[in-house]
Protein backbone atom coordinates (compact mmCIF):
# COMPACT_ATOMS: atom_id res chain seq x y z
CA UNK A 1 0.00 0.00 0.00
CA UNK A 2 2.82 2.47 0.97
CA UNK A 3 4.79 1.30 -2.17
CA UNK A 4 1.63 2.08 -4.23
CA UNK A 5 1.26 5.61 -2.57
CA UNK A 6 5.03 5.79 -3.29
CA UNK A 7 4.74 5.17 -6.84
CA UNK A 8 1.25 7.31 -7.19
CA UNK A 9 3.20 10.29 -5.81
CA UNK A 10 6.61 10.19 -7.67
CA UNK A 11 4.32 9.76 -10.83
CA UNK A 12 2.95 13.30 -9.70
CA UNK A 13 5.53 14.76 -8.19
CA UNK A 14 8.71 14.51 -10.69
CA UNK A 15 7.13 16.22 -13.11
CA UNK A 16 5.59 18.77 -10.64
CA UNK A 17 9.06 18.88 -8.82
CA UNK A 18 11.11 19.19 -12.81
CA UNK A 19 8.53 22.20 -13.64
CA UNK A 20 9.73 24.06 -10.33
CA UNK A 21 13.18 23.10 -11.01
CA UNK A 22 13.54 24.22 -14.29
CA UNK A 23 11.26 27.23 -14.72
CA UNK A 24 12.37 30.57 -13.04
CA UNK A 25 8.50 31.94 -12.24
CA UNK A 26 7.33 34.49 -9.75
CA UNK A 27 6.86 32.80 -6.36
CA UNK A 28 9.13 30.12 -6.92
CA UNK A 29 10.60 30.80 -3.53
CA UNK A 30 7.78 31.31 -1.93
CA UNK A 31 6.18 28.27 -3.58
CA UNK A 32 9.33 26.46 -2.28
CA UNK A 33 9.18 27.89 1.39
CA UNK A 34 5.65 26.46 1.30
CA UNK A 35 6.69 23.29 0.14
CA UNK A 36 9.17 22.57 2.73
CA UNK A 37 6.65 23.83 5.38
CA UNK A 38 3.91 21.12 4.16
CA UNK A 39 7.18 18.51 5.04
CA UNK A 40 5.70 18.60 8.81
CA UNK A 41 1.89 18.59 7.64
CA UNK A 42 0.14 16.48 10.80
CA UNK A 43 -0.47 12.84 9.09
CA UNK A 44 -4.03 13.24 11.08
CA UNK A 45 -4.81 16.51 9.08
CA UNK A 46 -3.71 14.67 5.89
CA UNK A 47 -6.07 12.14 6.61
CA UNK A 48 -9.45 14.57 7.64
CA UNK A 49 -8.37 16.75 4.38
CA UNK A 50 -8.65 13.74 2.35
CA UNK A 51 -11.58 12.19 4.36
CA UNK A 52 -13.73 15.17 4.16
CA UNK A 53 -12.78 14.71 -0.05
CA UNK A 54 -14.32 11.15 0.39
CA UNK A 55 -17.11 10.87 2.56
CA UNK A 56 -20.45 10.50 1.37
CA UNK A 57 -21.18 14.15 1.45
CA UNK A 58 -17.52 15.06 -0.02
CA UNK A 59 -16.71 16.29 -3.66
CA UNK A 60 -15.62 12.57 -4.35
CA UNK A 61 -18.45 11.35 -2.44
CA UNK A 62 -19.93 9.26 -5.52
CA UNK A 63 -16.56 6.86 -5.76
CA UNK A 64 -17.68 5.10 -2.50
CA UNK A 65 -13.76 5.14 -1.27
CA UNK A 66 -14.28 5.86 2.34
CA UNK A 67 -12.81 3.29 4.41
CA UNK A 68 -10.82 1.52 1.41
CA UNK A 69 -7.56 0.61 0.25
CA UNK A 70 -7.50 3.23 -2.21
CA UNK A 71 -8.21 6.11 0.52
CA UNK A 72 -5.49 5.17 2.54
CA UNK A 73 -3.02 5.23 -0.81
CA UNK A 74 -4.74 8.50 -1.88
CA UNK A 75 -4.23 9.89 1.58
CA UNK A 76 -0.41 8.43 1.72
CA UNK A 77 0.53 10.03 -1.42
CA UNK A 78 -0.96 13.07 -0.44
CA UNK A 79 0.78 13.33 2.50
CA UNK A 80 4.32 12.83 1.18
CA UNK A 81 3.68 14.71 -2.11
CA UNK A 82 5.77 17.87 -0.70
CA UNK A 83 8.51 15.57 0.67
CA UNK A 84 8.70 14.40 -2.71
CA UNK A 85 8.31 17.61 -5.18
CA UNK A 86 11.35 19.43 -2.16
CA UNK A 87 13.74 16.38 -2.79
CA UNK A 88 12.93 16.37 -6.53
CA UNK A 89 13.67 20.36 -6.44
CA UNK A 90 16.95 19.55 -4.29
CA UNK A 91 17.84 16.43 -6.42
CA UNK A 92 17.72 18.16 -10.03
CA UNK A 93 19.11 21.43 -8.79
CA UNK A 94 22.43 19.48 -7.63
CA UNK A 95 22.78 18.53 -11.20
CA UNK A 96 25.54 20.47 -12.95
CA UNK A 97 24.06 22.92 -14.75
CA UNK A 98 25.51 22.34 -17.67
CA UNK A 99 24.18 19.27 -18.27
CA UNK A 100 21.18 20.66 -19.11
CA UNK A 101 23.21 23.37 -22.03
CA UNK A 102 24.64 20.06 -23.21
CA UNK A 103 21.53 18.06 -23.85
CA UNK A 104 20.20 20.72 -25.81
CA UNK A 105 22.86 21.59 -27.68
CA UNK A 106 22.75 17.86 -28.63
CA UNK A 107 19.48 18.27 -30.18
CA UNK A 108 17.25 17.32 -27.04
CA UNK A 109 14.08 18.26 -26.87
CA UNK A 110 13.13 20.21 -23.29
CA UNK A 111 11.28 17.33 -22.05
CA UNK A 112 14.39 14.81 -23.31
CA UNK A 113 16.78 16.84 -21.35
CA UNK A 114 14.50 17.17 -18.07
CA UNK A 115 14.70 13.43 -18.69
CA UNK A 116 18.58 13.28 -18.95
CA UNK A 117 19.02 15.64 -15.61
CA UNK A 118 16.69 13.45 -13.76
CA UNK A 119 18.84 10.52 -14.78
CA UNK A 120 21.74 12.17 -14.05
CA UNK A 121 20.36 12.69 -10.20
CA UNK A 122 19.15 9.13 -10.04
CA UNK A 123 20.90 8.84 -6.61
CA UNK A 124 19.29 11.51 -5.00
CA UNK A 125 15.89 10.96 -6.46
CA UNK A 126 16.35 7.62 -5.24
CA UNK A 127 16.89 9.12 -1.58
CA UNK A 128 13.71 11.13 -1.86
CA UNK A 129 12.07 7.45 -2.93
CA UNK A 130 12.99 5.90 0.16
CA UNK A 131 12.14 8.87 2.09
CA UNK A 132 8.98 9.20 0.65
CA UNK A 133 7.93 6.02 1.21
CA UNK A 134 9.80 5.53 5.04
CA UNK A 135 7.03 8.29 5.74
CA UNK A 136 4.59 6.41 4.29
CA UNK A 137 4.88 3.44 5.93
CA UNK A 138 5.20 4.57 9.13
CA UNK A 139 2.57 7.19 9.32
CA UNK A 140 -0.83 5.87 11.59
CA UNK A 141 -2.85 9.22 11.65
CA UNK A 142 -4.15 9.06 7.71
CA UNK A 143 -4.55 5.39 8.02
CA UNK A 144 -6.56 5.45 10.54
CA UNK A 145 -8.54 8.12 9.48
CA UNK A 146 -9.26 6.97 5.86
CA UNK A 147 -8.92 3.14 6.28
CA UNK A 148 -11.08 2.82 9.53
CA UNK A 149 -8.43 -0.18 10.44
CA UNK A 150 -10.50 -2.79 9.17
CA UNK A 151 -9.30 -6.32 9.88
CA UNK A 152 -8.14 -7.84 6.91
CA UNK A 153 -8.61 -5.06 4.98
CA UNK A 154 -7.40 -1.82 5.75
CA UNK A 155 -5.25 -3.03 8.92
CA UNK A 156 -1.66 -2.21 8.27
CA UNK A 157 1.36 -2.41 10.42
CA UNK A 158 0.99 1.08 12.01
CA UNK A 159 -2.82 0.83 12.85
CA UNK A 160 -2.00 -2.85 14.26
CA UNK A 161 0.69 -1.46 16.15
CA UNK A 162 -1.50 1.54 17.55
CA UNK A 163 -4.50 -1.35 18.20
CA UNK A 164 -2.16 -4.03 19.77
CA UNK A 165 -0.74 -0.93 22.05
CA UNK A 166 -3.97 0.18 23.03
CA UNK A 167 -4.76 -3.31 24.57
CA UNK A 168 -1.67 -3.60 26.20
CA UNK A 169 -0.26 -6.26 24.07
CA UNK A 170 3.25 -4.41 24.16
CA UNK A 171 5.27 -7.47 22.71
CA UNK A 172 2.95 -8.10 19.69
CA UNK A 173 3.02 -4.23 19.00
CA UNK A 174 7.09 -4.43 19.22
CA UNK A 175 7.33 -7.04 16.85
CA UNK A 176 5.22 -5.26 14.45
CA UNK A 177 7.37 -2.58 14.35
CA UNK A 178 10.73 -4.70 13.97
CA UNK A 179 8.40 -6.12 10.82
CA UNK A 180 8.39 -2.67 9.51
CA UNK A 181 11.58 -1.76 9.61
CA UNK A 182 12.71 -4.96 8.10
CA UNK A 183 10.43 -3.85 5.41
CA UNK A 184 11.60 -0.66 4.75
CA UNK A 185 15.18 -2.10 5.45
CA UNK A 186 14.33 -4.17 1.98
CA UNK A 187 12.80 -1.61 0.05
CA UNK A 188 16.16 0.86 1.25
CA UNK A 189 18.62 -1.84 -0.13
CA UNK A 190 16.71 -2.96 -3.24
CA UNK A 191 16.23 0.75 -4.49
CA UNK A 192 20.07 1.22 -3.87
CA UNK A 193 20.89 -2.15 -5.71
CA UNK A 194 18.92 -1.02 -8.66
CA UNK A 195 20.12 2.71 -8.65
CA UNK A 196 23.95 0.89 -8.76
CA UNK A 197 23.25 -1.39 -11.66
CA UNK A 198 21.89 1.47 -14.08
CA UNK B 1 25.92 31.02 -49.09
CA UNK B 2 25.74 32.35 -45.71
CA UNK B 3 24.81 29.36 -43.49
CA UNK B 4 24.47 31.62 -40.53
CA UNK B 5 23.92 35.63 -40.37
CA UNK B 6 23.72 37.16 -37.06
CA UNK B 7 22.13 40.79 -37.38
CA UNK B 8 23.00 43.37 -34.61
CA UNK B 9 23.22 40.51 -31.90
CA UNK B 10 22.87 41.86 -28.27
CA UNK B 11 22.37 40.29 -24.74
CA UNK B 12 22.35 41.36 -21.65
CA UNK B 13 23.19 39.61 -17.97
CA UNK B 14 21.48 41.72 -15.28
CA UNK B 15 22.60 45.19 -15.92
CA UNK B 16 25.85 44.12 -17.97
CA UNK B 17 25.72 44.35 -21.17
CA UNK B 18 27.39 41.42 -22.13
CA UNK B 19 26.67 41.47 -26.57
CA UNK B 20 26.92 44.99 -28.25
CA UNK B 21 25.63 44.57 -31.88
CA UNK B 22 26.98 42.05 -33.23
CA UNK B 23 26.37 41.54 -36.85
CA UNK B 24 28.39 38.53 -38.55
CA UNK B 25 28.07 36.85 -41.53
CA UNK B 26 29.48 32.92 -41.61
CA UNK B 27 29.74 30.96 -44.76
CA UNK B 28 29.17 27.36 -45.55
CA UNK B 29 31.96 25.44 -44.87
CA UNK B 30 34.23 27.58 -43.74
CA UNK B 31 36.44 27.87 -40.18
CA UNK B 32 36.01 30.97 -37.95
CA UNK B 33 37.57 31.56 -34.80
CA UNK B 34 35.98 33.82 -32.44
CA UNK B 35 39.36 35.25 -30.63
CA UNK B 36 39.06 37.83 -27.57
CA UNK B 37 40.16 37.67 -24.01
CA UNK B 38 38.38 35.83 -21.30
CA UNK B 39 34.89 37.72 -20.73
CA UNK B 40 34.72 39.30 -24.06
CA UNK B 41 31.64 37.75 -25.32
CA UNK B 42 32.96 35.02 -27.27
CA UNK B 43 30.44 32.28 -25.30
CA UNK B 44 27.67 34.62 -25.12
CA UNK B 45 27.76 34.66 -28.76
CA UNK B 46 28.21 30.90 -29.34
CA UNK B 47 25.10 30.17 -26.88
CA UNK B 48 22.90 32.34 -29.17
CA UNK B 49 24.10 31.00 -32.45
CA UNK B 50 22.99 27.10 -30.91
CA UNK B 51 19.94 28.84 -29.22
CA UNK B 52 20.52 27.89 -25.75
CA UNK B 53 19.66 31.49 -24.68
CA UNK B 54 17.21 34.31 -26.27
CA UNK B 55 18.62 37.52 -26.96
CA UNK B 56 17.89 40.74 -25.57
CA UNK B 57 18.09 42.16 -29.41
CA UNK B 58 18.66 40.97 -32.74
CA UNK B 59 18.14 37.97 -34.57
CA UNK B 60 20.14 34.81 -35.96
CA UNK B 61 19.04 33.43 -39.24
CA UNK B 62 19.92 29.94 -40.25
CA UNK B 63 19.94 28.99 -43.89
CA UNK B 64 18.72 32.76 -44.69
CA UNK B 65 15.30 31.27 -42.12
CA UNK B 66 14.60 33.14 -39.26
CA UNK B 67 14.63 30.60 -35.92
CA UNK B 68 11.67 31.06 -34.04
CA UNK B 69 10.75 28.99 -31.03
CA UNK B 70 8.91 26.27 -33.36
CA UNK B 71 11.91 25.80 -35.44
CA UNK B 72 14.40 25.93 -32.59
CA UNK B 73 14.47 22.23 -31.54
CA UNK B 74 14.60 21.45 -35.52
CA UNK B 75 17.52 24.00 -35.97
CA UNK B 76 19.46 22.93 -33.21
CA UNK B 77 19.85 19.35 -34.48
CA UNK B 78 21.56 20.65 -36.93
CA UNK B 79 23.93 22.16 -35.18
CA UNK B 80 25.99 20.76 -32.46
CA UNK B 81 28.22 22.34 -29.97
CA UNK B 82 30.97 21.46 -27.50
CA UNK B 83 30.96 23.66 -24.73
CA UNK B 84 33.96 25.03 -22.43
CA UNK B 85 34.78 22.19 -20.32
CA UNK B 86 31.92 19.76 -21.27
CA UNK B 87 30.20 17.67 -19.25
CA UNK B 88 29.90 13.96 -20.07
CA UNK B 89 26.69 12.11 -18.52
CA UNK B 90 27.11 9.47 -15.63
CA UNK B 91 26.98 6.92 -18.06
CA UNK B 92 29.47 4.81 -19.83
CA UNK B 93 31.08 6.03 -23.37
CA UNK B 94 28.85 4.11 -25.64
CA UNK B 95 25.71 5.51 -23.68
CA UNK B 96 27.52 9.52 -24.01
CA UNK B 97 27.85 9.40 -27.88
CA UNK B 98 24.78 7.68 -28.75
CA UNK B 99 22.47 9.92 -26.92
CA UNK B 100 22.63 12.34 -29.46
CA UNK B 101 21.09 9.68 -31.95
CA UNK B 102 18.79 8.47 -29.52
CA UNK B 103 17.47 11.99 -29.26
CA UNK B 104 16.75 12.08 -32.79
CA UNK B 105 15.15 8.73 -32.64
CA UNK B 106 17.78 6.80 -34.51
CA UNK B 107 16.84 3.39 -35.28
CA UNK B 108 18.73 0.98 -32.69
CA UNK B 109 20.09 -0.95 -35.76
CA UNK B 110 21.90 2.45 -36.63
CA UNK B 111 23.06 3.72 -33.73
CA UNK B 112 25.85 1.11 -32.66
CA UNK B 113 27.72 1.16 -36.23
CA UNK B 114 28.12 4.66 -35.98
CA UNK B 115 28.85 5.41 -32.08
CA UNK B 116 31.74 2.97 -32.90
CA UNK B 117 32.90 4.20 -36.25
CA UNK B 118 32.90 7.71 -34.27
CA UNK B 119 34.43 6.16 -31.46
CA UNK B 120 37.52 4.57 -34.01
CA UNK B 121 37.98 7.90 -35.26
CA UNK B 122 38.72 9.93 -32.52
CA UNK B 123 40.89 7.36 -31.02
CA UNK B 124 38.27 6.00 -28.45
CA UNK B 125 38.02 2.85 -29.55
CA UNK B 126 37.77 -0.31 -26.67
CA UNK B 127 36.76 2.54 -24.28
CA UNK B 128 32.67 2.10 -24.90
CA UNK B 129 32.30 0.32 -21.60
CA UNK B 130 33.78 2.88 -19.84
CA UNK B 131 32.02 5.47 -17.31
CA UNK B 132 32.84 8.35 -19.31
CA UNK B 133 33.27 10.11 -15.50
CA UNK B 134 36.36 8.36 -15.20
CA UNK B 135 38.20 9.26 -18.16
CA UNK B 136 41.02 12.40 -18.48
CA UNK B 137 40.62 15.64 -19.51
CA UNK B 138 41.80 14.87 -22.98
CA UNK B 139 39.78 12.08 -23.32
CA UNK B 140 36.68 13.45 -21.59
CA UNK B 141 37.12 16.34 -24.61
CA UNK B 142 37.36 13.34 -27.48
CA UNK B 143 33.70 11.94 -26.31
CA UNK B 144 32.48 15.22 -26.22
CA UNK B 145 33.71 15.92 -29.68
CA UNK B 146 32.43 12.33 -30.11
CA UNK B 147 28.78 12.84 -28.95
CA UNK B 148 28.88 16.58 -31.14
CA UNK B 149 30.05 15.04 -34.67
CA UNK B 150 28.30 11.40 -34.54
CA UNK B 151 25.32 13.18 -35.61
CA UNK B 152 27.31 14.77 -38.98
CA UNK B 153 25.95 18.08 -37.64
CA UNK B 154 26.49 20.92 -40.54
CA UNK B 155 27.71 23.18 -38.16
CA UNK B 156 29.93 22.88 -35.17
CA UNK B 157 30.44 25.22 -32.49
CA UNK B 158 33.17 24.85 -30.03
CA UNK B 159 33.73 27.03 -27.03
CA UNK B 160 37.55 26.96 -25.97
CA UNK B 161 37.75 23.40 -27.06
CA UNK B 162 41.51 22.75 -26.37
CA UNK B 163 41.96 24.86 -23.35
CA UNK B 164 43.49 22.99 -20.53
CA UNK B 165 44.99 20.14 -22.38
CA UNK B 166 48.43 18.36 -23.14
CA UNK B 167 50.39 19.57 -26.25
CA UNK B 168 49.90 15.91 -27.60
CA UNK B 169 45.54 15.78 -27.10
CA UNK B 170 45.37 19.31 -28.37
CA UNK B 171 47.10 18.50 -31.77
CA UNK B 172 45.07 15.57 -31.90
CA UNK B 173 41.35 17.51 -31.16
CA UNK B 174 42.68 20.22 -33.35
CA UNK B 175 43.18 17.48 -36.43
CA UNK B 176 39.99 15.96 -36.52
CA UNK B 177 38.47 19.74 -36.45
CA UNK B 178 40.26 19.89 -39.98
CA UNK B 179 39.59 16.47 -41.28
CA UNK B 180 35.95 17.63 -40.33
CA UNK B 181 35.63 20.43 -42.20
CA UNK B 182 37.92 19.53 -45.39
CA UNK B 183 36.36 16.19 -45.72
CA UNK B 184 32.33 16.95 -44.66
CA UNK B 185 32.89 20.82 -45.64
CA UNK B 186 30.93 21.14 -41.84
CA UNK B 187 31.12 24.66 -41.03
CA UNK B 188 32.80 25.15 -37.63
CA UNK B 189 33.14 28.01 -35.14
CA UNK B 190 35.85 28.02 -32.39
CA UNK B 191 35.90 30.44 -29.66
CA UNK B 192 39.16 31.04 -28.41
CA UNK B 193 41.52 32.93 -26.24
CA UNK B 194 44.58 31.67 -27.97
CA UNK B 195 45.11 33.63 -31.13
CA UNK B 196 48.08 31.53 -32.41
CA UNK B 197 45.22 28.29 -32.48
CA UNK B 198 43.11 30.50 -34.44
CA UNK B 199 45.70 30.87 -36.87
CA UNK B 200 46.44 27.48 -37.21
CA UNK B 201 42.91 26.02 -37.98
CA UNK B 202 40.51 29.34 -39.16
CA UNK B 203 39.87 30.70 -42.97
CA UNK B 204 38.76 34.10 -41.24
CA UNK B 205 38.97 35.16 -37.47
CA UNK B 206 36.90 37.88 -35.69
CA UNK B 207 38.27 39.53 -32.69
CA UNK B 208 36.02 40.07 -29.80
CA UNK B 209 36.58 43.02 -27.18
CA UNK B 210 34.27 43.99 -24.24
CA UNK B 211 30.86 42.46 -26.39
CA UNK B 212 31.66 43.99 -29.60
CA UNK B 213 32.95 42.58 -33.02
CA UNK B 214 35.67 44.51 -33.26
CA UNK B 215 37.61 43.14 -36.33
CA UNK B 216 36.43 40.56 -38.33
CA UNK B 217 39.20 39.15 -41.63
CA UNK B 218 41.81 36.70 -42.38
CA UNK B 219 44.42 35.75 -39.95
CA UNK B 220 47.14 37.74 -41.90
CA UNK B 221 45.05 40.81 -41.97
CA UNK B 222 43.92 40.65 -38.11
CA UNK B 223 47.90 39.38 -36.76
CA UNK B 224 49.39 42.16 -39.51
CA UNK B 225 46.74 44.88 -39.60
CA UNK B 226 44.96 45.24 -36.68
CA UNK B 227 42.25 47.74 -36.88
CA UNK B 228 42.76 49.23 -33.29
CA UNK B 229 44.98 48.90 -29.87
CA UNK B 230 42.90 46.62 -28.43
CA UNK B 231 43.37 43.95 -31.48
CA UNK B 232 46.62 45.10 -31.25
CA UNK B 233 47.19 44.43 -28.17
CA UNK B 234 45.42 40.89 -28.18
CA UNK B 235 47.29 39.46 -31.50
CA UNK B 236 50.89 40.09 -29.72
CA UNK B 237 51.68 43.51 -31.05
CA UNK B 238 54.60 44.21 -28.38
CA UNK B 239 55.63 47.68 -29.68
CA UNK B 240 52.83 50.12 -29.82
CA UNK B 241 54.45 53.72 -29.89
CA UNK B 242 52.89 56.92 -30.43
CA UNK B 243 53.89 59.07 -33.38
CA UNK B 244 53.10 61.60 -35.97
CA UNK B 245 53.81 61.78 -39.30
CA UNK B 246 56.01 64.18 -40.64
CA UNK B 247 56.12 63.38 -44.48
CA UNK B 248 54.54 61.06 -47.39
CA UNK B 249 55.40 60.37 -50.63
CA UNK B 250 53.92 57.79 -52.84
CA UNK B 251 53.34 55.94 -49.60
CA UNK B 252 56.88 55.64 -47.74
CA UNK B 253 55.91 57.86 -44.56
CA UNK B 254 58.21 59.56 -42.24
CA UNK B 255 56.80 58.88 -38.61
CA UNK B 256 58.57 60.85 -35.27
CA UNK B 257 58.21 59.05 -32.11
CA UNK B 258 59.67 59.34 -29.02
CA UNK B 259 62.80 62.04 -30.83
CA UNK B 260 63.30 59.62 -33.63
CA UNK B 261 62.61 58.62 -37.14
CA UNK B 262 61.14 55.78 -38.09
CA UNK B 263 59.77 54.66 -41.77
CA UNK B 264 56.62 52.88 -42.61
CA UNK B 265 54.34 52.12 -45.64
CA UNK B 266 51.05 53.50 -44.93
CA UNK B 267 48.42 56.00 -46.30
CA UNK B 268 48.62 58.07 -43.35
CA UNK B 269 48.70 61.40 -44.63
CA UNK B 270 51.10 63.94 -43.18
CA UNK B 271 50.35 65.69 -39.45
CA UNK B 272 48.68 62.57 -38.80
CA UNK B 273 48.74 61.32 -35.41
CA UNK B 274 49.07 57.66 -34.97
CA UNK B 275 50.20 54.66 -32.85
CA UNK B 276 53.08 52.71 -34.80
CA UNK B 277 52.55 49.06 -34.28
CA UNK B 278 55.60 46.39 -35.01
CA UNK B 279 55.35 42.78 -34.27
CA UNK B 280 58.26 41.92 -32.10
CA UNK B 281 58.84 38.85 -34.37
CA UNK B 282 59.41 41.24 -37.24
CA UNK B 283 62.58 43.18 -35.11
CA UNK B 284 65.71 41.60 -35.71
CA UNK B 285 68.92 41.78 -33.86
CA UNK B 286 72.53 42.09 -34.85
CA UNK B 287 75.72 43.13 -33.53
CA UNK B 288 76.73 45.44 -36.66
CA UNK B 289 74.70 47.89 -38.71
CA UNK B 290 72.69 46.33 -40.51
CA UNK B 291 73.20 46.36 -44.50
CA UNK B 292 70.12 44.57 -45.25
CA UNK B 293 67.16 46.17 -47.09
CA UNK B 294 65.49 46.89 -43.42
CA UNK B 295 64.89 50.86 -43.92
CA UNK B 296 64.69 51.35 -39.75
CA UNK B 297 67.81 50.63 -38.09
CA UNK B 298 68.34 51.52 -34.40
CA UNK B 299 71.26 51.14 -32.08
CA UNK B 300 70.73 50.47 -28.53
CA UNK B 301 71.41 48.28 -25.05
CA UNK B 302 69.57 44.90 -24.35
CA UNK B 303 68.03 45.52 -21.13
CA UNK B 304 66.36 41.89 -20.89
CA UNK B 305 66.24 38.51 -21.81
CA UNK B 306 63.96 36.06 -21.68
CA UNK B 307 63.89 32.78 -22.38
CA UNK B 308 59.98 30.98 -23.34
CA UNK B 309 60.49 27.53 -24.74
CA UNK B 310 63.06 27.57 -28.30
CA UNK B 311 62.14 31.71 -28.36
CA UNK B 312 64.19 34.48 -26.75
CA UNK B 313 61.88 37.99 -26.13
CA UNK B 314 64.84 40.67 -25.91
CA UNK B 315 64.07 44.26 -24.52
CA UNK B 316 66.33 46.68 -26.21
CA UNK B 317 66.71 49.98 -24.86
CA UNK B 318 67.14 52.36 -28.12
CA UNK B 319 65.75 55.96 -26.56
CA UNK B 320 62.50 53.95 -26.84
CA UNK B 321 62.08 50.22 -25.78
CA UNK B 322 61.78 47.86 -28.78
CA UNK B 323 61.13 44.20 -27.80
CA UNK B 324 62.08 41.95 -30.42
CA UNK B 325 61.21 37.79 -30.43
CA UNK B 326 64.24 35.90 -32.15
CA UNK B 327 64.92 31.82 -31.36
CA UNK B 328 67.12 31.26 -28.68
CA UNK B 329 69.44 29.38 -31.21
CA UNK B 330 70.12 33.12 -32.70
CA UNK B 331 70.12 34.40 -29.31
CA UNK B 332 73.08 32.06 -28.24
CA UNK B 333 74.52 32.66 -31.49
CA UNK B 334 74.87 36.64 -31.00
CA UNK B 335 75.88 35.80 -27.81
CA UNK B 336 73.36 38.15 -26.51
CA UNK B 337 73.23 39.60 -22.63
CA UNK B 338 71.84 42.31 -20.66
CA UNK B 339 73.85 45.29 -21.39
CA UNK B 340 75.28 44.52 -24.86
CA UNK B 341 75.40 46.78 -27.57
CA UNK B 342 73.07 45.99 -30.32
CA UNK B 343 71.23 47.40 -33.65
CA UNK B 344 67.76 46.17 -33.52
CA UNK B 345 65.86 46.53 -37.35
CA UNK B 346 62.73 46.32 -39.28
CA UNK B 347 61.50 46.97 -42.47
CA UNK B 348 59.10 49.93 -43.64
CA UNK B 349 56.26 47.08 -44.84
CA UNK B 350 56.54 45.34 -41.19
CA UNK B 351 55.40 48.71 -39.57
CA UNK B 352 51.56 49.24 -39.58
CA UNK B 353 49.81 52.67 -38.53
CA UNK B 354 46.82 53.15 -36.79
CA UNK B 355 45.54 56.38 -36.15
CA UNK B 356 45.26 58.19 -33.31
CA UNK B 357 42.03 60.33 -34.45
CA UNK B 358 38.66 60.06 -32.42
CA UNK B 359 40.33 57.10 -30.60
CA UNK B 360 40.45 56.52 -27.05
CA UNK B 361 41.53 53.05 -27.36
CA UNK B 362 44.91 53.90 -25.55
CA UNK B 363 43.51 53.12 -22.67
CA UNK B 364 43.12 49.38 -23.87
CA UNK B 365 44.14 46.86 -21.37
CA UNK B 366 47.57 45.85 -21.36
CA UNK B 367 51.29 47.23 -20.48
CA UNK B 368 52.83 49.00 -23.72
CA UNK B 369 55.74 49.42 -24.66
CA UNK B 370 55.68 53.57 -24.20
CA UNK B 371 54.07 53.27 -20.68
CA UNK B 372 57.57 50.82 -19.68
CA UNK B 373 59.38 53.64 -21.52
CA UNK B 374 58.41 56.53 -20.18
CA UNK B 375 57.82 55.44 -16.61
CA UNK B 376 61.03 54.90 -16.60
CA UNK B 377 59.78 51.51 -14.22
CA UNK B 378 61.95 48.12 -14.35
CA UNK B 379 60.80 46.01 -17.52
CA UNK B 380 58.26 43.21 -16.51
CA UNK B 381 60.00 39.94 -16.25
CA UNK B 382 57.26 38.06 -17.98
CA UNK B 383 56.39 39.45 -21.62
CA UNK B 384 52.61 40.85 -21.76
CA UNK B 385 51.65 38.20 -23.92
CA UNK B 386 53.43 34.39 -23.04
CA UNK B 387 51.87 32.96 -26.44
CA UNK B 388 54.84 33.43 -28.56
CA UNK B 389 53.55 33.71 -32.58
CA UNK B 390 54.91 33.57 -35.47
CA UNK B 391 52.54 34.47 -38.75
CA UNK B 392 53.39 31.96 -41.38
Amino acid sequence: MSAASTILAALVCIPIGGLISFRSFRGKRFVLNMIQTLYSVPTVCVGLFVYLLISHSGPLGRFGWAFTPTAMVLGQALLITPIMIGMTVSALSGVDKTIRDTTLSLGASEAQAIWAIIKEARFAMGAGLILGFGRAISEVGAALILGGNIAGYTRVLTTAISLEATQGNFDTALAFGIILLCVALVIAVTVNVVQQRR
Amino acid sequence: MSQIEIADLQQRHGSRTTLKGVSLTIEKGEVLAIIGPTGSGKTTLLRLIDQLDKPAFGRVLFDEREVTPRLRTKIRRRISMVLQKPVVFDASVYDNVAYPLRVRKYSRKAIPEKVNTMLQTVGLDGYQKRNARTLSGGETQKVALARALVTDPQVLLLDEPTANLDPVSLNSIEEFILRFNRDKGMTIVIATHEMAQGQRLAHRIGVMMDGELVQVGKPADIFYTPSDLRVAHFVGVENILKGRITSNEGGLAQIETNGHSLEAVTDHRMGAEVHVCIRPEEVTISLQPPSSSARNSFGGEVKLMALSGPYARVEIDCGFTLIALITRRSAEDLGLKVGQQVHASFKATAVHVISRAGSNQAEAPGPTVESSATSGEPPDIKPPNQSLFFPS
